[in-house]
């Protein structure tokens, strides 16, 4: 379980104009401002859930996680995971727990991942037989066989991702925090990461709190979602709970098979978007009964898709709202 | 505890497949060790045709490769791996090992040992043994305690630059500091000169301070025969700098790691 009561962390930045004179002046005097990276975050997570972590560069994301995490020691407020105080790292909570980070490697650069993994199994302290076992499991599930014995440095990105994961799960830890770790991989890949996290935690029963830039893997991971903005929480709740409150109507997708005006269009809802014969169009969800009869029967239309609108659109929205709500009251403040 | 002492051999194990990685990087280092070479040079020449104070120019042999050799089996770039760690952010993958960093640290330096000193060991031993062997020393008791001088440099070395790459935390730039260190280091530990012609307010400061204890101590009981109250007096100092540069180190690193920034990622 994972659990923040009001955590802040705030850092102390040393701010200078650019300019030699500035430069010459920061030696003898120093400016410095705070910068609230996380504000005031509460949420609880239970055991086995697998929860998306969304917010914009800067959000404070990667800040809450390192918190949860124990490599930073939080400003203030409350943070537990696995009943644990993190920033003790006490050796019970760091056999419990993982972080992967999409931009920061634990794979020994010039050796092949079988030593690092080696070095993993002695230090968490993992017993031979459940070490080979797990080994083995990641090795299938993850397709690891050519890559184990090849130095890190000679390994593609993605081969590199899929090794990390491994290190990073060979002690079996029951809470992962992923900080992007599909980032820079291709489709394919990332396929095969999101449906290996979600194997790991369903056999594992393991809790999931994952960060990324690619919706798709919130959309494909998490039932819930919880989003931050400059530090604060600004929705915490079920993903289609927040695509409703935000945005209630539904995006409907069709081709065209006759020639029609966009006149026509609007009147089966507002239109988003005209490319060729495919067409897309914004229609409430109470009319869209009718506008798929209409099309259906009047237009003649093909290959129709009703869906929810894009979770980028959603937050999009979500955050130039936070933005223009924060903007008078903190005019100086830049996370 | 057990914990840790049973991760040791695999650690040792990883640390020797890392050195062995890292080739032409030792090939550098072991260059830039060969200090006492050039020293050597010097002061056997002046001592070639009558003794220097007291030392002969096979008294300057010996002693100078002495002290590469503990130069070679003690030195360490601990301090500017600890440091570009914190620097660059990599320190977090090393906190989130079960492991203390300062026991990870020493076990990949101390894999190393033997393969930092492969290429001069061999050759400062050749030369020892032919040109300086007269004065070596023959001391039974300072001859058994060359190994635990050894180790104890090794700790204190060890400790205070893990402490120095520590400094990271609160400074970002700490290895400026890392020059200052071995100006200093030179001068006071017998790396430049013996302690018996170091001017006299050097040679006071330096019983004092812990450089000697660092490199001055195990060279001289390699060669030169003291009496056995002083080899007690050395060994009890190597042991009291061993025991605070550790406490320091661990210290600085307490105190340091609350303020880890953990960048990037």
């Amino acid at each position: 379980m994972i659990r923040t009561r009001e955590l802040t962390k705030h850092f102390r930045v040393h701010k200078r104009p650019p300019g030699f004179r500035s430069a010459v002046r920061s030696l003898f005097h120093r400016q410095y401002e705070v910068v609230k990276a996380v504000d005031g975050v509460s949420f609880t997570i239970e055991r086995g859930e697998r929860v998306g972590f969304l917010g914009p560069n800067g959000a404070g994301k990667t800040t809450t996680l390192k918190v949860l995490s124990g490599l930073l020691h939080p400003t203030s407020g409350e943070a537990m995971v696995e009943d644990h105080v993190p920033a003790r790292r006490q050796t019970e909570l760091l056999q419990k727990i993982t972080l992967v980070m999409g931009q920061k490697s634990q794979l020994i650069w010039d050796l092949p991942p079988a030593d690092t993994y080696e070095l993993n199994r002695a230090v968490f302290d993992v017993p031979r037989r459940q070490y080979q076992e797990t080994l083995a499991e990641l090795t299938q599930l993850l397709e690891l066989g050519p890559l184990l014995h090849k130095p890190t440095r000679q390994l593609s990105l993605g081969e590199r991702m899929k090794c990390e994961l491994a290190a990073a799960l060979l002690h079996r830890p029951t809470t992962l925090f992923l900080d992007e770790p599909t980032i820079g991989l291709d489709v394919a890949m990332q396929l095969a990461i999101r449906d290996f996290v979600r194997t790991y935690n369903q056999r594992h029963e393991a809790t999931v709190l994952l960060t990324s830039h690619y919706m798709d893997d919130v959309v494909a991971l998490c039932p819930r979602i919880i989003v931050i903005d400059a530090g604060k929480l600004i929705h915490d709740g079920d993903l289609r709970g927040l695509v409703k409150a935000m945005d209630p109507d539904k995006r409907v997708s069709f081709t065209l098979t006759q020639p029609i005006g966009d006149d026509e269009l609007g009147k089966v809802g507002a239109l988003l978007q005209r490319d060729g014969a495919r067409v897309t169009v914004r229609v409430p969800e109470r009319e869209i009964p009718a506008a798929v009869g209409h099309l259906l029967r009047e237009l003649r239309v093909a290959d129709l898709a009703i869906e929810d609108p894009p979770l980028e659109e959603i937050l999009r929205e979500m955050f130039g709202k936070a933005k223009q709500e924060r903007a008078p009251a903190e005019p100086g403040q830049q996370p | 505890m057990t914990r840790t002492l049973r991760a040791i051999p695999t650690l040792l194990r990883v640390g020797v497949a890392e050195t062995v990685a890292y080739r032409a990087e030792f090939l550098i280092w072991i260059l830039t060790t060969t200090l006492p070479l050039v020293m050597l040079a010097l002061w056997t020449s002046v001592a070639s045709e009558r003794a220097f104070r007291s030392y002969s120019s096979e008294d300057f042999v010996a002693y100078y490769l002495a002290v590469l050799i503990v130069r070679n089996l003690t030195g360490t770039w601990v301090a500017w791996q600890v440091s570009e760690d914190v620097r660059m952010g990599s320190m977090s993958m090393r906190l989130l090992r079960p492991l203390h960093p300062f026991v990870a640290y020493a076990a990949s330096h101390l894999a190393a040992v033997p393969f930092r000193s492969l290429v001069v060991l061999p050759i400062a031993g050749v030369l020892l043994l032919s040109s300086g062997a007269s004065s070596l020393t023959r001391e039974p008791v300072q001859l058994a305690l060359i190994v635990p001088s050894l180790a104890l440099a090794w700790l204190i070395t060890f400790s205070l630059l893990f402490a120095l790459g520590a400094l990271a935390f609160f400074i970002t730039k700490a290895m400026a500091l890392l020059n200052l260190y071995f100006m200093t280091f030179s001068l006071f530990s017998g790396y430049l000169l013996p302690q018996d012609l170091l001017p006299g307010w050097i040679a006071r400061a330096a019983a004092v301070l812990p450089f000697r204890y660092m490199l001055g101590v195990p060279v001289e009981l390699m060669t030169r025969a003291h009496a056995p109250g002083e080899v007690r007096n050395l060994m009890l100092g190597q042991l009291a700098w061993a025991a605070v540069s550790l406490v320091v180190a661990l210290r600085v690193w307490r105190l340091g790691v609350r303020r880890y920034e953990a960048v990037g990622g």
